[in-house]
């Protein structure tokens, strides 16, 4: 195995993944010493969960299948979500502008410019409700956390309305505000008032919506932010932690709790670290709820995980490479295990996708469950000495991080002292230096390249859409029940400043038609406003 | 409040390192394509101010005088260039500025960059730029 032997030697003098693990030529029993089948990896649906928590994972059921649907005025927004289902996709994913994330109105001055650029704009429950008209609200994931309070609500006030009880509701709103002081920058209030308000909503699901999940940890924007696979596993693991002792801190018990919980994961070029990634996550799951946490219930301990592949893992030269570019990525979501997954439409660095580019996408998905095969088998690369040894040393870089961050007093902590946004920087900076020296090739941007040309059609927002929105909410404040939302507004303040749930009170608000942006600016005056450090 | 570019004074003491004031502008949250263009231009002895996220036209203006910077650079990915960067051209010349050179970057599409030029934006680096051509640009500067 020398490598002086000219006829046998190694292009690269050494091999790594994409977070800097070592990679050897080959790997055999020996690099699984030690290694308990029974102990380590389990069988499928068996804890540590390693193999996946079903028995017959996708011989049961293909993953569910959910593109991220959002822009222009709520009813463009329907479309698209109407044309998808028509197309085959298997629930909705919804996404709101930047206005509406921001806790602000369309007409509010920082809202210029940016409505319905980056997604739907939701001012008040009108908007929601033209958004989902004929939608069924079975089974829609709200990507939505800085104000996840006030989606749930609407969702319950349309609920209400068509007369579904919501203990029948399933679901999904993101409701991770740590993410959003970690990554890619959103959040409205301190830290420690975003953690009362995603307690509440966590709250508030025990107890009415059984079957709803109250939030998706969703590391996958760190990931976009400049994190790699073993960053994304570690912080995404400690926001989880720092979640669960919110919860318990707040009366609830973990068994009552944690089944609800789900997560949300990146997945990017490298596709085996990507797949050990899913894999490890799930066993880091089952530890840290039995061992940490002392969950019983089997539920809690099976992590349900969606996937979006990442769309900084494409490039806006060639763009049509990307589309081989989402495929290897559904597929490890795949070979990972994944309860859902949305693939970034190969347009996604040029504007909102077509419906060309988000068919392309669906189709990705479906080809992959159902041409090649590889649904037919659960977890198909488990015992791979490659794989299985690769899942024990990201688990174990992951747990680093997680072991850092406790002695720093958790995930809020190390929020607020910068760690977490340094950590990402500095791998940000250094995987760019990578590409830039063409140690790391990216297809197309530092290595064949082509002079580009403008052949892919990019979407365009229609300019009449911020007018638009804005009479539409001008005539709402004119035709609603200004007693009533003043009621309902005090009422939210009353609960704010003492400690009841957030939830109840804003319900009443929505169905009473006041505005996100008049709902966000009680909260900001009782709870305050918050800016991250500005680190470079 | 140093006004050597406004009113096209030279400067006194003529300076070699570039100032550059960098910027999210409004509600734009996406900044890690910033974040690199402001580690490229650190790493290439140019000066860098860093304003983060949030920052109306006005306040991107006010921060650029006072800071007596060579160029301002706002990178947008949600849409929002043609607002933001006609309110910030209009900041400039109201405050008499126009002296100070202004970029983008982001997801600014092609079709949008010469109405841009129009209304007074120096240099658009749109999707996919390398981060050394952003250099470049200040570096050659007069």
């Amino acid at each position: 195995m020398g490598k002086g032997s000219r006829k046998f030697s190694e292009r690269k003098a050494e091999f790594r993944t994409l977070s800097g693990l070592p990679v050897n030529r080959t790997y055999t029993q020996e690099d699984m010493k030690g290694f308990d089948y029974s102990k380590d990896v389990g069988s499928p649906g068996e804890y540590p969960h390693v193999r996946g928590i079903h028995p017959t994972m996708y011989r049961g059921r293909i993953w569910t299948m959910r593109q991220l649907s959002g822009f222009g005025v709520p009813e463009e927004t329907k479309e698209r979500i109407r044309f998808l289902t028509e197309q085959g996709q298997t629930a909705p994913s919804l996404i709101f502008d930047a206005p509406t994330r921001w806790g602000y109105d369309s007409d509010h001055p920082m809202a210029k410019g940016a409505v319905g650029r980056v997604g739907a704009p939701i001012d008040t429950l009108k908007d929601l409700e033209d958004m989902l008209e004929g939608v069924p609200l079975e089974d829609i994931h709200f990507t939505e956390s800085t104000i996840a309070v006030i989606v749930l609500s609407m969702l319950v006030a349309i609920a209400d309305k068509r007369g579904v009880p919501i203990k029948t509701l399933k679901g999904t709103v993101q409701n991770d505000i740590l993410k959003e002081y970690s990554g890619p920058s959103m959040y409205i209030f301190p830290p420690d008032h975003s953690m009362r308000i995603v307690t509440d909503v966590i709250r508030f699901c025990c107890e009415e919506m059984p079957l709803f999940n109250p939030i998706s940890i969703s590391c996958t924007t760190l990931r976009e932010a400049g994190a790699n696979a073993i960053q994304e596993l570690g912080f995404w693991m400690a926001h989880s932690i720092a979640y669960m002792e919110s919860c318990i801190d707040a009366g609830l018990d973990p068994d009552d709790f944690a089944p609800k919980l789900t997560s949300f994961f990146g997945c990017h070029h490298d596709f085996f670290e990507e797949v050990a990634k899913f894999r490890a996550a799930r066993r880091m799951w089952a530890k840290t709820m039995k061992e940490r946490f002392g969950a019983r219930n089997p539920k809690s301990l099976a992590l349900k995980f969606h996937v979006q592949t990442s769309g900084s893992a494409l490039t806006t030269q060639q763009p049509l490479n990307n589309i081989t570019r989402g495929t290897l990525e559904v597929l490890a979501g795949v070979l990972g295990g994944a309860q859902s997954i949305a693939l970034s439409c190969y347009d996604e660095g040029l504007g909102i996708p077509t419906e060309e580019s988000v068919v392309t996408a669906l189709r990705t998905q479906q080809i992959i469950a159902y041409e090649c095969g590889v649904t037919n088998t659960v977890d198909p690369l488990g015992g791979s000495y490659f794989v299985e040894n690769l899942t024990n040393r990201i688990e174990e870089e992951a747990m680093k991080y997680v072991e850092r961050i406790d002695e720093m007093g958790g995930a809020v902590e190390a929020i607020k002292n910068g760690f977490i946004q340094k950590e990402i920087n500095r791998q940000l900076y250094e995987d760019q230096e990578a590409i830039d020296k063409g140690e790391r090739i990216i297809v197309g941007v530092n290595r064949y390249e082509v002079e580009e040309s403008s052949a892919v059609e990019i979407f365009e927002i229609s300019s009449d859409v911020e007018k638009n929105q804005k009479e539409k909410l001008e005539s709402i404040r004119r035709e609603r029940n200004d007693v009533a939302v003043e009621k309902a507004l005090r009422e939210i303040r009353d609960t704010a400043e003492g400690n009841g749930n957030l939830v109840p009170p804003t319900i009443d608000a929505v169905k009473a038609y006041a505005s996100v942006g008049q709902i966000c600016d009680v909260l900001r005056d009782i709870f305050g406003t918050y800016k991250s450090p500005r680190l470079l | 409040m140093p006004f050597s570019h406004c009113r096209g004074v030279k400067s006194l003491t003529s300076r070699k390192r570039k100032r550059v004031l960098l910027a999210k502008p409004m509600l734009d949250g996406h900044d890690r394509g910033i974040k690199l263009v402001a580690k490229g231009l650190k790493n290439a002895g140019v000066e860098v101010i860093y304003l983060g996220l949030l920052q109306t036209p006005e306040e991107i203006v006010e921060a650029a005088i006072q800071e007596d910077v060579d160029v301002i650079g706002l990178g947008t990915s949600m849409g929002i260039h043609k607002t933001v960067f006609s309110d910030t051209i209009d900041q400039l010349r109201t405050k008499d500025c126009g002296k100070i050179k202004v970029i983008g970057g982001g997801s600014i599409p092609q079709r949008d960059v010469h109405a841009l030029k129009e209304m007074g934006v120096d240099e658009i680096f749109g999707p996919g730029s390398p981060i050394g051509d952003i250099v470049n640009y200040v570096l050659v500067l007069p």
